[in-house]
């Protein structure tokens, strides 16, 4: 037991009140452990402030959430009437409605920047695995509530989109078409399928959702933040034990996020209050006519956010499964000659390969294509290992390397355009190569993030007062 | 701590006690897990279907509802099974022999034309890539999203895959296998029952 903590008598009444509570729990020490006493660089940058968004989102995503429900009827009967009856009916319904479906979006815009912003500062480096893997969980546990939110309104994009990505499952081979039922609930999406959906959207996955972003933030605060030099500011530290180059964040970075959140809620509003279908990006039109079963719309694609993977699994077709055998043969070749192995290590490069070559003949490339949408987004749980490079911030790699992440971001965002288009021949091929280079990206990584003149990273960090 | 003796006696009862635990929270897994399979209610209706297509002209589609998903009659001209024998040299599958059993289930559909009367084309209309409903693309000729060479037939919008006029898929598509014909009997000439194969 620890022992009971000395309160001053003589002090004032609220600090007695915090005395008295802080000898039963520890607020003012995790107050201080979590914001008035920690350090964070104080070259934090533009790319800052989506962390600190995401969670202003999340919290507008919770607190809509809360309300929609109140109204919403969770049956395949009555749901798309139940929205309507939001839209029209509930005083200010449709504001928390468009609130709700513009916060799914900006949910994502946001995430992806933070994520692009670990990417380029190298924040998903040792000592920071962890963040980086609860981040990506995060991400996942976000896939899963766009799209089982998506369904709710039950329109006609929700009931196909469902239709398609639960049919995805049933291409798995052997156990699939068995696990398509068990996620439906039915032969076909039905009522079944909306009110389970409903369920997880609602319940199961927000409350795993809030666990991550605790296990996300207690991991970041217990390793300190990164910053765009990529300098460890703990090395650095002052008689008190205060890193040099670390600022409390509070009141600091506080202060500094309410200027990212008055800005991005300028923008939020301007699109709830005056396109908050974003030209059928964020609220696709044809969901405003009932799911029915018997007709797919002329053309469906996910919402932009899904768009980039969704390219990635149209691109797979027979065709494309060649060219991933040869890719598999090229790797092993390479790993043999270049790859410095042992003889039984390379026996096992070799019987891995033909066990690969084989698998990808004889399932069929639906099934690949899964595979290659699936891996797209699980690959990035293997970043921090995936890069070998010496410096951790792109400001001290070669410049190439910036000239790569280019890459990246044109593949990702024509990946994107190309998924909300029909589906046409070039652009097949477009997205086909597309798909390459992002796996080539990562899987390369581990030797391209090597080569090349790196520049020398300064001891603290840089910093300009103003 | 260390030097304390462990009790063997008492750490093999910890451990004995800590697999039941498991086992019994594996056992209670298996109800939750069961309430994800399809309810009675959803396992029964799986009734036949009546239909009547006595008003379907030539070159006409009509959709039924069986088991939830769309099932259409084409009633196709000659041309229209003219067009099959160019096709049969474009189409992965042309005597239906992939997956018979689920895809093609009657022995009298396994044909070029994939049903019993030739006029009559009656597939499930769920493209078999991920489940979209593919649209009718009867016109011949050139068209956007199509080849060249369209001779007609259907067009799936979700990913382009295409089928011919006896729902047979078209080479290097993402759908793996032919539209699905269901089982189904002529009553009367004007008389369909869709979902059961009735020997005549």
């Amino acid at each position: 037991m620890a022992e009971q903590k000395a309160v001053d008598p003589n002090a004032p009444a609220l600090q007695k009140l915090m005395g008295w509570v802080d000898a039963r729990f520890p607020a003012t020490k995790m107050w201080n452990e979590h914001a008035a006493e920690y350090y964070a660089p104080k070259n934090f940058n533009f790319w800052y402030f989506f962390g600190s968004l995401a969670t202003l989102v999340l919290v507008i995503q919770i607190v809509t959430g809360i309300f929609l429900v109140m109204n919403y009827k969770p049956d395949a009967a009555l749901a798309f009437g139940s929205v309507e009856y939001i839209m029209r009916d509930v005083p200010w319904g449709w504001l928390v409605r468009y609130m709700h479906s513009t916060g799914a979006s900006a949910f994502f815009v946001v995430v992806y920047l933070h994520m692009y912003r670990g990417l380029i500062y190298g924040s998903y480096r040792k000592p920071r695995e962890l963040v980086w893997i609860f981040g990506c969980l995060i991400f996942l546990c976000l896939m899963g509530e766009a799209f089982m939110g998506y369904l709710l309104p039950w329109g006609q994009m929700s009931y196909w989109g469902a239709q398609v990505i639960v049919n995805l499952f049933s291409a798995i081979p052997f156990v699939g078409p068995d696990l398509a039922l068990l996620i439906r609930g039915d032969y076909v999406v039905s009522d079944a399928t909306l009110n389970r959906f409903f369920s997880f959207h609602v319940i199961a996955i927000p409350l795993v959702l809030l666990g991550l972003v605790v296990a996300h933030i207690i991991a970041l605060h217990e390793v300190g933040s990164n910053n765009p030099d990529g300098v460890e500011i703990k090395a650095k530290k002052d008689g008190q034990g205060r890193p040099l180059d670390g600022i409390p964040f509070h009141p600091y970075y506080t202060v500094h996020d309410i200027l990212g959140v008055s800005v991005f809620l300028i923008v939020f509003s301007a699109i709830i209050f005056f396109a908050p279908e974003f030209g059928g990006y964020f609220l696709e039109f044809n969901n405003f006519i009932p799911a029915d079963p018997l007709k797919t719309p002329p053309h469906i694609a996910p919402v932009w956010y899904f768009t980039p993977f969704y390219s990635m699994l149209r691109a797979t077709t027979d065709q494309m499964v060649y060219v991933l055998a040869a890719i598999v043969v090229i790797a092993a070749v390479l790993a043999i000659l270049r790859g410095g192995l042992k003889p039984m290590a390379k026996i096992g490069v070799v019987i891995g390969a033909v066990l690969g070559i084989g698998a990808l003949m004889v399932f069929e490339a639906k099934f690949w294509g899964v595979v290659v949408m699936g891996g797209a987004v699980i690959i990035l749980f293997f970043l921090p290992w995936l890069d070998n490079s010496p410096v951790k911030s792109v400001r001290y790699r070669p410049s190439w390397h910036r000239i790569l992440y280019g890459i990246l971001v044109i593949d990702f965002i024509v990946l994107g355009y190309l998924g909300i288009q029909p589906p046409s021949p070039v652009g097949e091929h477009v997205s086909q190569l597309g798909t390459v280079l992002y796996f080539g990206f990562f899987l390369l990584m581990p030797i391209w993030s090597r080569m090349g003149e790196f520049k020398p990273v300064p001891e603290r960090v840089t910093y300009h007062a103003h | 701590m260390s030097d304390q003796q462990v009790d063997q006696g008492k750490r093999t009862w910890l451990i004995a006690s800590g697999c039941a635990g498991v086992v019994g929270g594996v056992a209670t897994a298996v109800p939750f897990v069961s309430t994800f399979e399809p309810s009675e209610r959803a396992r029964a209706a799986g009734a036949p279907v009546e239909v009547d297509i006595g008003g379907l002209k030539p070159g006409e589609k009509m959709t039924v509802e069986w088991r939830g998903k769309p099932v259409w009659i084409v009633r196709r001209t000659p041309e229209m099974l003219e067009s099959l024998k160019k096709t049969d040299a474009l189409v992965a599958d042309p005597n239906s022999q992939r997956k018979p059993d689920d895809i093609t289930p009657m022995k009298d559909t396994r044909n070029e034309w994939r049903s019993i009367k030739p006029e009559y084309l009656i597939v499930v209309g769920i493209c078999t890539h991920l489940g979209c409903s593919p649209t009718d693309r009867f016109q011949p000729g050139p068209q956007p999203s199509l080849p060249e060479d369209w001779v007609g037939g259907f067009l799936c919008p979700c990913h382009g895959s295409t089928f011919d006029l006896a729902g047979r898929v078209f080479k290097n598509k993402p759908a793996p296998d032919n539209l699905e014909v269901p089982p189904y009997t002529f009553l009367t000439d004007s008389r369909l029952l869709i979902g059961e194969a009735k020997s005549a």
